[in-house]
């Protein structure tokens, strides 16, 4: 049995291999630097007071006793933050957002959730200035609270803030409500599609508040000089990103601003949000000294950005043969306090997976007194996706037909037209479907008390704007500088591709990651785009630094550059066999022949290649406790090419294993007042080395047409399928079918005294 | 204000003085102290085994432990891993495996395998699932740290 | 004539017409022509002279990077979908 497969179509020198990652050395010595180990000379430790009431209205805030207490430096309230002096008029269009990133820094009339900052301090150190919070004193109007997605809707809910109103696709609803917006897709006639159906079963769903989890608490270190600039080290997915919330928020240009990202201990969309930068930077300001903060676990839980709850109602009509003639579903996801939940990318993945003609879907972006939530790995389809394949499972039990047959029935190839009408382009769904179906897992008897259950899952991956540059050395070396953060081998995978395109070593290309005024605008790592987007900017970059090679070469030689080519790392003369050049043979004549070589390229790129992955899973359900056991677990997906497969590999087990974490154990606790009652790692139990089996993988590689080397993007539909593939092999062992996320040893028990058998 | 205590040890292997306030926890001190910034935070609760380190042959959450209390003992910490030789072979397998992603949770899972395989060299892929059920990785799901871990334990 | 998709929600300004052709060269001429023939559907896609935020633009597929200046070509497919920040 082979644990970890790669079915590849084409291979490349560089592209393809497993070389060590570049920043290794520096990870398992714990030399490398990430945000928290910044110190400046002089820092000053910055704490928030945050909010107790998940609602409430602040009446007023007195810091006096605070800024008297020995050793306290500064405190900023929101009184602090430009918002406070600008008037409604003067900022007209702007008023909305502005308020809305402002008080999600620092609350200035109403705290929307428990966390929320009302004010922030910054001491010699962390623990007078945790005594100093103490002395802050707020008075509050508690005010009822609403933390659940469905009541949030309703239109006696409380409202989170009094001047919201729906966006119904551009037009504005008629009285204030927390739905902010609403979505509509359809293609077809679905009242045709159902009536044409032998089979029609409609459910609902619901999925918890889940966090990323990610181990490095959110931190920041900033030094706001005398001179006006603001410097900031920080642990982000995305510095220039952090650079335009810090900018906006302070009202200062962006180029006054440099965010220096230092390494990142695990973001999976969580890291994209600048939760500290300009709360420390203001602090830097008032006080003249560095500034820097680190959130609590606690705090992370409950005032960074966890992933929405949803409830889901998903309809669908199949032909006793099987293929599918309608398909519907509403999705209403929690925003949390502000909007911004990805209710619209859930809807635009429900049935991505499927080519059906007739179809509708409706978002709908909710807020309540939850934090404002953030992108999670797939931000949206994971949930889509439990309805989804959880209702599809049902329809394939009532046909007695195999679930991957059903799928491979109806699965969306290239040029099936989605509901929200895009066609798609090469995908290798099917593809990965038949490995599925052919893998040692699937044909593998089962035993007896084991339930199994498959799954499909999509993201469409993105491009976004990359930089790269690249100096040639006068060794031969090149030096890759990027704006892309590497949260997990992307410096090895861009190198890998820059490597490649030369046609050198992967020894030689020396990738760096740079702040932001070292490089051009680089968006988010994040979206699974780095390695397609970035890798395309390594590419072009590359391709840049090979013409000026030719054209030294023609210098050197006295020739044509047209009779010149470049052969896998090789400078050679057309017609005459005597002229060439190795690429560090040339490299050395540099110096001489008018100095260095600088190669660049900054991409908006088009042309990503859609992601999906099929999951198999085996588990086993204890009658008595009702725990779930994963004891098999299998992910196959689509990469295009794994750049580097162990990293390819190592995104598909992280996904997997999160998407088991939020199958089965992960969830916030609300109280009767709205408060999350288990914000620690001991109470909110994410999967540990003993709950899990090894994560076999199968990398199915259908180039992406987009991109030279073929790559798609990895980083997320590994945590789509695993959340019904979960519920499906539960079903499948217990006949129970959970229709509630997580899928607890209690639910089980319960589902099991309802259906009257344990 | 409290005071200051002075607390004499061993840190991977030099004799150490350093002065803290018995409030400071171990990992405060290592990191904030010391400068030994390899020792991570995660929770600061005992929870995910970031700060994990090893004290007189056992691993501890350095985050539990007070300063003060590294009175008399030895520490090893992730920095003290590696020799003018090369890196440890826990932390080649777990470079040659990709057993990281992020790195934050690396020195924290290098350091619990270490004190595995000191005591027992040939810990098989349960008893290692078992050992490290304190240390929580995000990035992985595990798979390639138990794997890495493999390749160093003598069980075949 | 590029085939403009008309969004669900917008149908009810079309008379329920969930496809036309118009001529244009790129997204902003495509608003323009769809605001003679649907007066009101212009302030349904466009915000300050912008695509609205929760809106995206594709072209034959593929999303457009300059908004209103992105070029439609003779037979091009456009879509007005959901945005989609990527990992936001």
């Amino acid at each position: 049995m082979i644990s970890n497969q790669v079915l590849s179509e084409v291979e490349f020198n560089v592209v393809g291999k497993r070389p060590l990652r570049p920043d290794g050395v520096d990870k398992v010595t714990g030399r490398a630097q990430y945000g928290d180990d910044t110190n400046l000379t002089g820092t000053l430790r910055a704490k928030v007071l945050r909010s107790p009431h998940p609602h409430a209205r602040i009446k007023s805030i007195d810091t006096s006793k605070a800024e008297a207490f020995p050793g306290v430096r500064a405190v900023v309230t929101a009184k602090d933050l430009p918002f406070a002096s600008l008037s409604k008029d003067e900022l007209g269009g702007e008023y909305t957002a502005l308020k809305y990133a402002s008080d999600h820094m620092l609350a200035s009339d109403k705290a929307l959730f428990k966390g929320h900052p009302i004010a922030a301090l910054a001491a010699v150190n962390a623990h007078v200035a945790e005594s100093a919070l103490a002395l802050i004193q707020v008075e509050y109007e508690v005010l009822k609270p609403v933390v659940d997605v469905r009541e949030a809707m309703k239109d006696d809910a409380p409202l989170i803030h009094e001047d919201l109103r729906t966006n119904d696709m551009g037009e504005t609803g008629d009285k204030p409500s927390n739905i902010a917006t609403h979505m509509s897709y359809s293609t077809g006639d679905i009242d045709k599609g159902f009536a044409e159906a032998d089979l029609v079963m409609e459910n609902e769903y619901t999925t918890a508040t889940v966090h990323q989890g990610y181990i490095e608490p959110h931190n920041t270190t900033a030094f706001w000089n005398s001179d006006g600039q603001l410097n900031i080290w920080t642990s982000t997915q995305g510095s220039f990103q952090v650079r335009g919330t810090v900018a906006g928020v302070l009202r200062i240009p962006v180029s006054q601003v440099k965010v220096i990202p230092m390494e990142i201990g695990g973001g999976f969309g969580g890291k994209i949000t600048a939760y500290l930068d300009a709360i420390c930077a203001v602090l830097s300001k008032k006080t003249g000294a560095p500034v820097k903060a680190l959130m609590t676990r606690t705090e992370v839980f409950e005032a960074s950005g966890p992933a929405p709850a949803s409830w889901m109602r998903v309809k669908i009509g199949v032909k006793n043969n099987g293929k599918m003639t309608a398909v519907e579903a509403e999705i209403a996801m929690d925003a949390g306090a502000y909007p911004g939940s990805p209710a619209m990318q859930a809807i635009v993945c429900a049935f991505a997976c499927y080519d059906v003609e007739n179809g509708k879907v409706d978002g709908y972006d909710v807020v309540d007194n939850k934090p404002k939530t953030a992108a999670y790995r797939a931000p949206g389809s994971p949930q889509a996706a439990f309805a989804v394949e959880s209702l599809i499972d049902e329809i394939c039990g009532e046909l007695k037909m195999d679930p991957i047959d059903f799928r491979l029935l109806n699965a969306a190839k290239e040029g099936t037209r989605r509901i929200e009408g895009l066609v798609a382009r090469r995908i290798g769904l099917v593809e990965c479907l038949e490995a599925a179906r052919d893998h040692d897992h699937y044909k593998a008897k089962l035993d007896e008390g084991i339930g199994r259950g498959v799954a499909c899952g999509y993201w469409p991956n993105r491009g976004f704007q990359s930089s790269v540059v690249m100096t040639v050395n006068y060794d031969g070396v090149v030096s890759l500088i990027m704006g892309s953060v590497d949260i997990g081998g992307t410096r090895a995978s861009i190198a890998q591709q820059a490597a490649e395109t030369l046609g050198i070593a992967y020894e030689d290309v020396k990738p760096t990651v740079v702040d932001t005024d070292s490089i051009g605008y680089t968006f988010i790592t994040g979206g699974s785009r780095t390695a397609f987007a970035t890798g395309l900017a390594a590419i072009n970059a590359a391709e840049d630094v090979k013409s000026q090679m030719v054209s030294r070469a023609a210098k050197i030689w006295d020739t044509d550059e047209d009779d010149i080519e470049y052969v896998a790392g090789i400078v050679q003369h057309k017609s005459d066999e005597e002229l060439k050049f190795t690429f560090k043979d040339l490299a050395r004549q540099l110096a001489t022949t008018g100095g260095s070589i600088s190669g660049r390229a900054s991409v908006d790129p088009t042309g990503e290649g859609n992601g999906y992955a099929v999951h198999i899973v085996d588990v086993t359900v204890d009658p008595d406790t009702g725990k779930t056991d994963v004891t098999r677990f299998t992910a196959v997906q689509d990469a295009g090419k794994a750049v580097h497969p162990s990293y390819v590999e190592g995104q598909m087990q992280g996904g997997a294993v999160q998407g088991i974490g939020w199958a089965l154990n992960e969830e916030y606790f609300f109280d009767d007042s709205g408060k999350m009652m288990n914000p620690t790692f001991l109470d909110y139990r994410m999967p540990t080395s003993l709950d899990l089996p090894m994560i076999d993988t199968v990398i199915v590689e259908v180039a992406n047409p987009g991109h030279p080397y073929g790559v798609r993007g990895v980083g997320e539909a590994s945590i789509v399928p695993p959340m019904a593939a979960i519920g499906n092999a539960v079903h499948a062992a217990t006949g129970h079918r959970m229709r509630s996320l997580p899928i607890t040893p209690g639910r089980i028990l319960e589902a099991g005294w309802e259906n009257g058998r344990s | 204000m409290p005071g200051v205590t002075h607390v004499q040890s061993t840190l991977n292997g030099e004799v150490i003085n350093f002065l803290c306030e018995p409030r400071q926890s171990l990992l405060e001190v290592l990191r904030d102290v010391l400068g030994m910034t390899g020792t991570k935070e995660g929770c600061n609760d005992g929870n995910c085994g970031a700060c994990t380190i090893i004290l007189d042959g056992r691993i501890v959450d350095s985050c539990l432990v007070l300063g003060v209390e590294a009175e008399g003992r030895e520490m090893m910490t992730i920095e003290g891993m590696a020799s003018a030789e090369g890196l440890h072979p826990l932390q080649q397998s777990f470079l040659e495996n990709a057993a990281l992603q992020c790195g934050i949770c690396t020195p924290g899972f290098l350091l619990a395998s270490k004190s595995l395989l000191d005591q027992e060299p040939d810990a098989d892929e349960g008893r290692i699932r078992h050992w490290l059920a304190g240390n929580l990785c995000r990035c992985t799901g595990y798979d390639k740290i138990i794997r890495a871990v493999m390749q160093v334990s003598t069980a075949k | 004539m590029a085939k403009i998709f008309i969004p669900t929600m917008l149908q009810s300004l079309t008379a329920g017409a969930k496809q036309v052709d118009v001529e244009a060269r790129n997204v902003r001429q495509v608003i323009e022509q769809l605001e003679v023939l649907y007066p009101g559907i212009k302030d349904r896609l466009v915000e300050d002279g912008q695509i609205r935020p929760n809106l995206a633009i594709a072209i034959d597929g593929d999303i457009a990077i300059m908004g209103m200046l992105e070029k439609v070509g003779e037979n091009s497919e456009v879509h007005f979908v959901p945005a989609i920040g990527g990992g936001r």
